[in-house]
């Protein structure tokens, strides 16, 4: 168990030392049927279906099908890993020693940001507590296809370029798999070389996406509001709002957007939404500016969404390769995410950064 | 501030404001979205608001200091000559004045006097609300027979107008927490739960967290809004003050909410000094 947590979290960009959640119910899998047959699809005022609601993406299922395991689970296995998983968050929400010792300087040496000099613990995490069912099945992985449920392998021409990207700076990692000072010269130099995530210019994990995905860590909450020519996603984290234009045209390819442009329209009882033109900052796993993602959300019960999404771009993927989830409703409330507004961190990066070289150029010149 | 200005200020912008006001008894009947009237749109004010709520005329800078004629643009916003210059009002306060309570009046000059570190606009900080209004950038208002959102440009900011009260904000926020209802055709959203970080525009009228906002949003038009938003905060002022100002459809065929994610524009004003090589000046 302890080893499959380890994969899942090197899988997810995920500190090690990190997964954990806030203790809610588990939510028995059986109660959350993707298909209901004696379901009348609910329609707007212009006769389409109501996809609007908010809605929780947290899950255990992962975006990428851990090594050694099939498409689906049996409940008595998903029943199993959640319950490890409301231990581990129960051990983690449990008290620690307030007289415990300071964690050795450079943290521990471990996977994690900072090396785990320790940061948020588990009662402020969110990252799910039950696996994703797609057509009354317990899946092990968002993707779909490829079958193997993993995502296509880089281009060369991607490798190189994500290879060039890593030794450098490294704006497009998350907090969590940054390599630390030292093996990314000039990842700590300036604001603009941090990761997007940390400059609050959008959530990391692509939470606004799109494709809009589970950051398996906290903050999975969307809503959906729809007018006659337009469907309104506000993301939670960053408060990030995306605008869908019905039936529209592209921008121009000049003008670039963080979330891309996004344009719908209805193919049946399902909403398709194109977005084009991110800007060559908006990399989703090491893609390009010319990223194109397909949506579809199709409501398939009272309380679900199916969200299905397919990514190509062909300078970073041979192929384009599909993912799917349920969206489940909740009741929730999102509250606001104000994260530039109180951003002591980023300043607190850099100004530690410069702590170190002054206290690196004192050691040489004393030498 | 409020105490020097001259009376015949206020007698003016009593008058103007009537007028502003006198709109939304034009008997105009909107189209409606499940029996009420239909806000959805991108709208924007056409106003100095955001300058300065109350009756100004145009001054040389946002920040100044003294020269040997009178004031002039301090050093940090010279280079902007008129681009820099803050445009002449009659103001949005109804009656003229905004009624600060005689210690928040110093409050409010301190603020106007350091604007360039404490604006939070300067910053890219949530504009909280009303301001978020009349900022001089667009919004957009999705509504339907069940939901009611506000998509802000400026910042990204957004607000989810309740239509059904979740009960007291349970933490305060910039953008405060807002919940509608309809009296007549006039959408009336109430907002608490403000933290005390925001202002009301670049001339340093503030609030505390005691801000209390009653908004109206009337269609007095096909293209027309009349906004209002009475403002209550007994920690800051000594009676409850009015704004109103129109709101306008912006006519422009391709028109959408871009990216104003200003968070970026900021950085170097931030956090520029702890570059590994500072830009300097």
């Amino acid at each position: 168990m302890r080893i499959q947590v380890f994969v899942l979290a090197v899988l997810l960009g995920i500190a090690s030392g990190l997964p954990g959640q806030t203790p809610v119910v588990n939510t028995s899998l059986a109660g959350k049927a993707t298909t209901s047959k004696s379901f009348t699809m609910p329609r707007t005022l212009d006769g389409h279906p109501d996809l609007q609601g908010t809605y929780d993406l947290a899950t255990l299922t992962p975006i990428d099908r851990p090594a050694g395991q099939g498409q689906t689970m049996t409940s008595e296995e998903a029943k199993k890993r959640e319950a490890g998983q409301q231990k581990r968050v129960a051990q983690g929400d449990a008290k620690i020693a307030g007289d415990r010792t300071a964690p050795p300087k450079g943290g521990d040496g471990s996977v994690g940001a900072a090396g785990n000099v320790g940061g948020y613990n588990y009662g402020w995490l969110d990252p799910g507590s039950s696996y994703n069912v797609v057509d009354g099945q317990i899946r092990t992985s968002l993707i779909i296809d490829p079958p193997d449920g993993r995502m296509p392998p880089y281009t060369p021409e991607a490798q190189k370029r994500i290879a060039a990207m890593r030794s450098r700076a490294n704006s497009d990692a998350t907090e969590s798999n940054d390599p630390g000072l030292d093996k990314t010269p000039g990842a700590y130099d300036d604001p603009e070389a941090r990761p997007l995530g940390e400059q609050c210019l959008l959530g990391f994990g692509s939470t606004s996406g799109p494709p809009m995905l589970p950051d398996y860590f906290y903050n999975n909450l969307h809503k959906i509001v729809q007018t006659g020519d337009s469907v309104m996603i506000l993301t939670e984290m960053v408060h990030d709002v995306r605008v869908v234009r019905m039936n529209a045209q592209h921008l121009p390819s000049n003008i670039r957007r963080w979330l891309g442009d996004s344009v719908g329209h209805w193919e049946g009882d399902t909403l398709v939404i194109d977005t084009t033109n991110f800007t060559s900052k908006t990399r989703f796993r090491g893609s390009t500016e010319n990223l194109h993602v397909v949506e579809r959300f199709t409501r398939t019960g009272p309380k679900t969404l199916l969200y299905r999404f397919t990514i190509e771009d062909p300078a970073t993927w041979a192929r384009p390769w599909t993912g799917e989830m349920a969206w489940y409703a909740t009741n929730g409330l999102i509250y606001e995410y104000a994260c530039h507004e109180a951003n002591y961190a980023l300043g607190d990066i850099l100004r530690g950064a410069r702590e170190r070289d002054r206290e690196q150029g004192a050691a040489k010149a004393g030498k | 501030m409020s105490m020097s200005k001259p009376v015949t200020v206020a007698a003016i912008l009593a008058i103007a404001t009537l007028s502003v006001c006198s709109a939304q008894t034009t008997g105009y009947k909107p189209p409606r979205i499940a029996g009420k009237p239909d806000l959805n749109g991108i709208w924007q004010a056409l106003s100095e608001a955001n300058w300065d709520l109350e009756a100004h005329v145009a001054r040389p800078a946002m920040a100044l200091r003294p020269g040997p004629y009178g004031p002039v643009p301090a050093a940090p916003v010279l280079a902007l000559g008129a681009v820099g210059a803050v445009p002449p009002s009659l103001g949005v306060v109804e009656g003229g004045e905004i009624p600060y309570l005689p210690e928040a009046v110093a409050q409010k000059k301190k603020n106007q006097e350091n604007w360039l570190t404490l604006d939070p606009e300067i910053k890219c900080y949530l504009p909280g609300v009303p301001r978020a209004t009349y900022m001089p950038y667009p919004f957009e208002i999705f509504q339907n027979a069940t939901s009611m959102f506000i998509a802000y440009e400026y910042a990204g900011a957004a607000r989810d107008i309740y239509l059904k009260d979740p009960g007291p904000a349970p933490v305060d926020s910039w953008m405060g927490q807002s919940v509608g209802h309809w009296e007549g055709d006039t959408l009336v959203v109430d907002v608490k739960g403000f933290n005390d970080q925001s202002w009301f525009d670049r001339a340093g009228n503030f609030h505390s967290d005691q801000l209390h906002v009653v908004e109206r949003y009337t269609r007095t038009s096909a293209d027309v809004i009349s906004y209002e938003a009475t403002i209550e905060d007994k920690a800051v002022f000594s009676r409850p003050w009015k704004i109103s100002l129109p709101l306008y459809r912006r006519q422009e065929k391709n028109v959408q909410l871009m990216d104003f994610k200003c968070a970026e524009f900021v950085e170097e004003l931030l956090y520029g000094k702890w570059r590994k090589k500072p830009l300097g000046n």
